[in-house]
């Protein structure tokens, strides 16, 4: 048992997984509930975007964007080591994703 | 910055149940749901939110080895007969019939609670791989139609929503620390449920009982003592034992980063006996290297059957397994001329086998030898209509994890199934080349030891899923779940109630707290790399005694840091701190499970340097590992333990076969 208080520090991390659009998000936190491995907390100031407090945990599936009530207010980023080329069949173009 | 949530390290909340599910993914929504509807009283413990949590929660593309469908041409003994010989006999034969005689109940069940499996809106009528009756869509051999392309992104809300309705209680963002038990002295020549004893125990010893388990908040750090007649662990497979990045975890690992195994880990500290933990494969999904799954071009699982070209736009070839061309993309949905069946997707054998080999295109080898040129790309363009939307559109954005990050995020980086060729990153379903050492457990990866209850060796305590040795995927997990979770009920029904063990709870608390208080600096990702590190340098493709006994030496070196604790700041890095605690557990286990088994074999993918002979015939068994006062106990069963399929099934469930089963 202990009574030690608890603290909230962002941890830091080569990339960051989430964006947010602070003009869309309406600060519900449907995107913290949801998250499995509860990345994110509730932000201080309420109707304001969540803080990813532990961005190097983020597995990626996406589920907060599609809980999100508010389409472009949360964006899941893709990783720069992650990005896969595609070709345009017949100009022979290529693209990242 | 202030901690969000009330912080509550010094609250206790007791809860009791008759059956406690820990782990609310997909094995563990179905145990919840099972046990309620058989009229138990239950408790769902998950770390996450039920919601969307675990492997399958953001989605299921295709539903393997539904062998009771209605257009299935395979039975469920041929199927489970195959699985199990594809992996040399080193397979759980009583889940995978579970598997193949009740997945298609199950998809039933899900259609009633709002899951879609078929093509109600006609999306695909007039296809290949649809039976335009039941509108139920197949994958891989469209001639057997066994497996079922299904909208998994509809399944765990659906569940969720069950469990609530039945009135399940759900404790999300609580991870599970501790299995209660209680210990007495078994009856000499008492017969314990179904086939009795498992492996390692025999009559006259002291034979625990679980009742329940200990319990901490996720954002609160309460603490919960949770009494119950049966548990049921559900929490997945072990992870993060010789691949982690402390950096960029997350992107490409195929399982969440905090599915890390923690129910093997207590399984193990209460004396729950473990099969075939000996057995890893070379890596196949991390972080650490790979491509996202199902991300770039490829021939497999969610990709099948894809047409593929070169770099300078040449057709690759697909072979059947007699090495004959296959010219036509219907083809490559068909087992090869003579052939019954063959295995595809999450029951893919990952060592060759004549005998359930399905189509595929050539090896990169023998195509670079006949001047093909790389690097491969994935041509949807070319595929028929229907393949082409249902691999990109279905699967591509059923399937877990691929909605969002792929289907959405290609997308709108202007990839057009209709124009575009992805990229190829690795041969097979992989995305990268691991080095033999990086190792995980996949492809039927060793667990818990059941009997054809699903019963653990320990009283009370039933698993499911990932949790069960030979696993492997969605309909597994829902199956096995839904099945332990009726017997878990019955048990309870007839379950005297136990005495609480107050040392016991007082010393998991301490275990616990202690690390609140520690004041370490070390953090639990620099101690999982380093377990991560020992297992690869002692755990790795090679194994001798030497090695593992060094290994051991230096994973209970780690060990020491608990005295000390880790860097705990709230109670979000209290769980992260109780799972590489956990990982590291399971380092020991499985380091135990290779010193135990004393010969090299092929199809556990195990090499012993001092014992390099391949296969001998009195190696050919489940070893077995346990802990018993502190000590390690091995024991073994023959690989046919389980005996007849459908009589053992049917002796065990008299009930559901009669009412319940489609």
């Amino acid at each position: 048992m202990t009574s030690k208080k608890a603290y909230a520090i962002v941890d830091t991390a080569p990339a960051e997984p989430l964006s947010f659009d602070a003009d869309l998000c309406i600060g519900c936190n449907a995107c913290v509930d949801v998250c499995q491995v509860d990345i994110m907390i509730p932000n201080p100031k309420v109707g304001l975007p969540p803080i990813v407090l532990y961005p190097g945990e983020c597995w990626y599936d996406g589920s907060c964007v599609d809980a999100c009530p508010e389409p472009g207010a949360i964006s899941l980023n893709s990783q720069a080591k992650d990005r896969v080329l595609f070709k345009r069949k017949h100009t022979g173009e290529d693209f990242y994703t | 910055m202030e901690w969000p949530y009330p912080v509550e390290w010094d609250r206790t909340t007791e809860l009791s149940a008759d059956v406690l599910v820990l782990g609310g993914g997909i094995a563990g929504c179905w145990a919840a749901i099972a046990a309620a509807r058989h009229g138990a009283d239950v408790v769902l413990v998950e770390k996450g939110a039920t919601i969307r949590s675990g492997a399958g929660g953001s989605g299921c593309d295709h539903w393997e080895s539904a062998a009771t469908n209605p257009c299935s041409r395979i039975t469920p003994e041929e199927l489970t007969d195959a699985i199990v010989r594809s992996q040399g006999g080193y397979c759980n034969g009583i889940s995978h019939y579970i598997e193949c005689r009740e997945g298609y109940d199950r998809l039933l069940d899900l259609e009633k609670m709002g899951g879609k499996i078929r093509d109600i809106d006609d999306e695909f009528r007039g296809a290949d791989f649809r039976d335009e009756e039941t509108k139920l869509l197949f994958a891989y051999d469209y001639l057997n139609r066994f497996t079922l392309r299904v909208w998994g992104t509809t399944f765990k809300p659906a569940l969720h929503e069950e469990c609530k309705r039945l009135g399940v209680r759900i404790l999300d963002r609580t991870m599970a620390t501790s299995l209660l038990s209680e210990t007495r002295r078994s009856e000499a020549g008492r017969g314990s449920q179904g086939r009795g004893r498992l492996g390692g125990q025999t009559d006259g010893q002291p034979e625990s009982r679980v009742v329940g388990a200990t319990a901490v908040h996720a954002r609160t750090g309460e603490f919960f003592v949770l009494g119950a007649k049966a548990t049921i662990l559900c929490m997945s497979r072990p992870s993060r034992l010789w691949l982690f990045s402390p950096e960029l975890p997350g992107v490409s690992e195929f399982r969440p980063p905090q599915c890390n195994g923690d129910g093997h880990a207590m399984a193990w500290r209460a004396g729950a006996e473990f099969t075939m933990m000996e057995k890893s494969v070379q890596a196949e999904w991390s972080g650490t290297r790979s491509f996202p799954p199902y991300a770039t071009g490829n021939t497999h699982n969610t990709w099948y059957a894809c047409s593929m070209v070169d770099a300078e736009g040449r057709e690759i070839p697909w072979a059947d397994r007699d090495g004959n061309m296959v010219s036509a993309v219907s083809e490559r949905y068909r087992p090869a001329p003579g052939q019954k069946l063959y295995l595809k997707g999450g029951c893919e054998p990952d060592l060759p086998s004549y005998e359930f080999q399905g189509p595929d295109i050539l090896p990169v080898d023998e195509l670079l030898a006949q001047g093909y040129k790389l690097p491969l790309y994935a041509d949807l363009p070319s595929m028929p209509e229907h393949e082409r939307r249902v691999i990109w559109g279905l699967m591509v954005g059923e399937e877990g994890k691929t909605k969002v990050p792929i289907l959405q995020r290609y997308s709108a980086a202007g990839f057009d199934p209709d124009e575009d060729l992805l990229q190829s990153y690795g041969e097979g379903w992989r995305s990268a080349a691991f080095r033999p050492p990086e190792r995980q457990l996949f492809g039927y990866p060793g667990g818990l030891m059941n009997d054809w209850r699903l019963r653990t060796n320990l009283e009370g305590l039933y698993a499911a899923g990932d949790q069960l040795f030979a696993s492997n995927c969605h309909g597994h997990a829902a199956t096995t779940g839904h099945y332990a979770g009726r017997h878990a009920a019955n048990y309870a029904r007839s379950a005297v109630s136990s005495k609480r063990d107050d040392g016991q709870i007082e010393a998991e608390r301490s275990r616990i707290y202690s690390l609140v208080e520690g004041g370490s600096v070390l953090d639990w990702k620099e101690m999982n790399a380093a377990i991560a590190e020992v297992m690869q340098e002692h755990c790795g493709d090679t194994k001798s005694e030497e090695l593992l006994d060094d290994g051991l030496t230096k994973l209970r070196e780690l060990a020491r840091h608990q005295a000390t604790g880790l860097r705990v700041r709230n109670p979000h890095e209290l769980v992260r701190s109780l799972e590489v605690l956990n990982v590291l557990t399971n380092a020991e286990l499985v380091v135990h499970a290779c010193l135990a088994r004393r010969a090299s074999a092929k199809h556990l993918h195990f090499m012993r340097s001092d014992f390099p002979g391949l296969d001998p015939p009195e190696w050919h068994k489940f070893v077995t590992v346990r802990l018993e006062n502190e000590t390690v106990v091995e024991g073994e069963m023959p690989l046919d333990y389980y005996g007849s399929l459908p009589e053992g099934y049917e002796a065990n469930n008299e009930a559901y076969v009669g009412r319940e089963s489609s």
